[in-house]
């Protein structure tokens, strides 16, 4: 049995699609508990009560939302370029879901283990960006172009410093693999993480990650105000849904970004308490509970300072922290903080 | 058939489709789509290679900011290529004889090439052995150790592309209100305020 899931053609691909669905699957039941939990955390900021009658507390909301946009009626618009709008919302989604083969949830836990993980993240996650024009230019209508161009502009401005920050921590652990990254964290438990050596870009990485997936405070391509709903206005039923789901599952892609990256992801915070996916998963619910109550408290930034925040003040600082943390790994300053690549590389 | 070979020729199918629906395509916004297909079977085709790096640079330059240069371009532009198209025949003698024209240089060109005997060596630096280091740090080292010079002088040249191309866009207009962010950052609500007590049914 053994040597048919491991020899064979067949039993090779039966294999990878087992492991895709063993990752797609749990991902997908989560992100349903994490939108709840997202109405509920935006609901109890501002004193409401949020989704509570569908099952116990509400938790099956997202279920019956999910119902009831599959069974709506999919309206085209007139003179829409039919493939590609419906091409739009399939390739946000699977983008979205792609990431994912690379991100570890244990020492060893991951789909495909390659040397260039980091990057593999940043190229797919550059290409979501075309799900977001290719909607907005194929329902042939002004306020979805509007809508994508800017979101287009958005996302290709904050890559550039996610980019950056990204670097700092790659040549600190010398290698782009996500498993040595958070091998390398390893130690005296929560204090050996990356988020000391490299503080201010977990704030920096946060807000850009924020921006990049189109999260409030810079929901511009959404901004209701101005443009009813951006790229997303001539879409209905399921296609909607298609466009939803890849946004929450880059939003969550980008909360385990940052527990790999900065917090050590599997690791445990207190050396005594062994590792374990369940740190994984803690430190993932909660950075999205993070985003969750950013998007409660903030306003909408306006367009023009987006984009200087972006190219004016990230990009200049980011770059600067990537010269400063080259000095400092190169001269081992700070007993070595910066340099770890014998743990690591 | 292995899983390699299939991949192989899965990918060589998309980069080949991809191609030719680039030049076929009617919309030119299809095109650009079908030029991204192509890139992304070539991405596939590096990765087969072993040159997993370049495979992801690929897809980050090319795929990730190239071709959305070109997506906007082209659906900013309003361009009509009928027209363009009905042009075309008018000028297609003239584009030939550059074309032949640049042939024949590249023809005497290679034709009178010609290496001293040390020049193989002299170019070759020692590749980094693939069985002990992987793909980006060997690559980092040819390029950051071996080939620092050339490498620093195709930045520099780069850089002056760059500034070369923002001084030739770039103009000062004095007609419109700018925004001076330090300024408005700092001013003082006590300046800018005033709270008056307004006493009801009589207004200010």
């Amino acid at each position: 049995m053994y040597e048919f899931f491991t020899q064979t053609n067949l039993g090779i691909a039966l294999t990878l699609v087992g492991q895709v669905l063993l990752v797609v699957v749990p991902l997908l039941v989560a992100l349903a508990f994490l939108l709840y939990f997202d109405r509920k955390v935006w609901a109890a900021v501002q004193l409401r009560k949020g989704p509570n009658v569908v099952g116990a507390f509400g938790l099956l909301q997202s279920f019956a939302d999910f119902l009831k946009y599959v069974v709506k009626e999919i309206v085209v618009p007139a003179g829409a370029d039919k493939f590609v709008f419906f091409l739009a919302p399939m390739l946000s989604l699977v983008l979205a879901m792609v990431a994912w083969a690379v991100i570890p949830f244990g020492d060893g836990l991951v789909l495909a283990d390659i040397n260039v993980a980091v990057l593999f993240v940043f190229a797919v996650s550059s290409l979501e960006v075309y799900g977001v024009i290719m909607g907005g230019w194929a329902s042939n209508s002004k306020y979805p172009f509007l809508g994508s161009l800017r979101s287009a502009a958005q996302m290709i401005s904050y890559e550039v410093s996610i980019g950056l920050i990204i670097i700092g921590v790659i040549i600190s652990t010398g290698s782009m693999n996500f498993g040595n990254i958070v091998n390398a964290q390893d130690g005296m438990g929560i204090f050996s993480w990356y988020w000391i050596p490299h503080f201010p870009m977990v704030f920096l990485f946060l807000i850009s990650a924020m921006a990049e997936t189109n999260r409030p405070p810079f929901d511009l391509p959404e901004a209701e105000s101005e443009l009813v709903a951006g790229y997303m206005v001539e879409y209905s039923s399921t296609p909607f849904l298609l466009f939803q789901i890849g946004e929450y599952v880059a939003i969550v892609l980008m909360c385990a970004l940052v527990s790999l990256l900065f917090f050590g992801g599997w690791l445990s915070p207190i050396e005594a308490l062994p590792d374990g996916m369940i740190w994984f998963f803690i430190k993932i619910v909660f950075f999205f509970f993070i985003f969750a109550m950013v998007k409660a408290i903030t306003p909408r930034y306006r367009y023009d300072q987006l984009m200087r925040i972006g190219w004016k003040v990230f990009l200049p600082v980011s770059l600067a922290w990537v010269v400063l943390v080259a000095f400092f790994a190169q001269y081992g300053a700070f007993w070595g903080t910066y340099a770890r690549w014998t743990v690591g590389g | 058939m292995s899983v390699a070979d299939f991949a192989f020729y899965a990918f060589a199918l998309t980069t080949l489709v991809g191609g030719l629906f680039t030049v076929v395509s009617r919309n030119p916004v299809h095109s650009v789509l079908w030029l991204i297909t192509a890139f992304i079977g070539a991405t596939g085709l590096f990765v087969l290679l072993g040159a997993e790096f370049v495979a992801m640079l690929l897809m980050i330059v090319y795929v990730g900011a190239v071709a959305v240069l070109f997506l906007f371009v082209v659906m900013m532009l309003d361009v009509d290529f009928a027209e363009l198209k009905a042009g075309m025949a008018k000028y297609m003698p003239l584009a030939l004889l550059i074309g032949v024209i640049l042939l024949m240089q590249l023809g005497m060109v290679f034709g009178t090439w010609q290496f001293s005997d040390g020049a193989e060596a002299a170019r070759a630096a020692i590749t980094p052995d693939m069985a002990e280091v992987e793909n980006t740090a060997a690559l980092g080292q040819l390029i950051y150790d071996d080939y620092i010079l050339l490498f620093q002088l195709a930045g520099l040249i780069l850089l002056v592309a760059m500034i070369g191309a923002i001084t030739l866009t770039l103009r000062h207009r004095k007609d419109i209100k700018r925004q001076n962010v330090i300024a408005q950052m700092h001013r003082d609500p006590a300046k800018a305020l005033e709270m008056r007590d307004v006493k009801p049914g009589q207004g200010l």
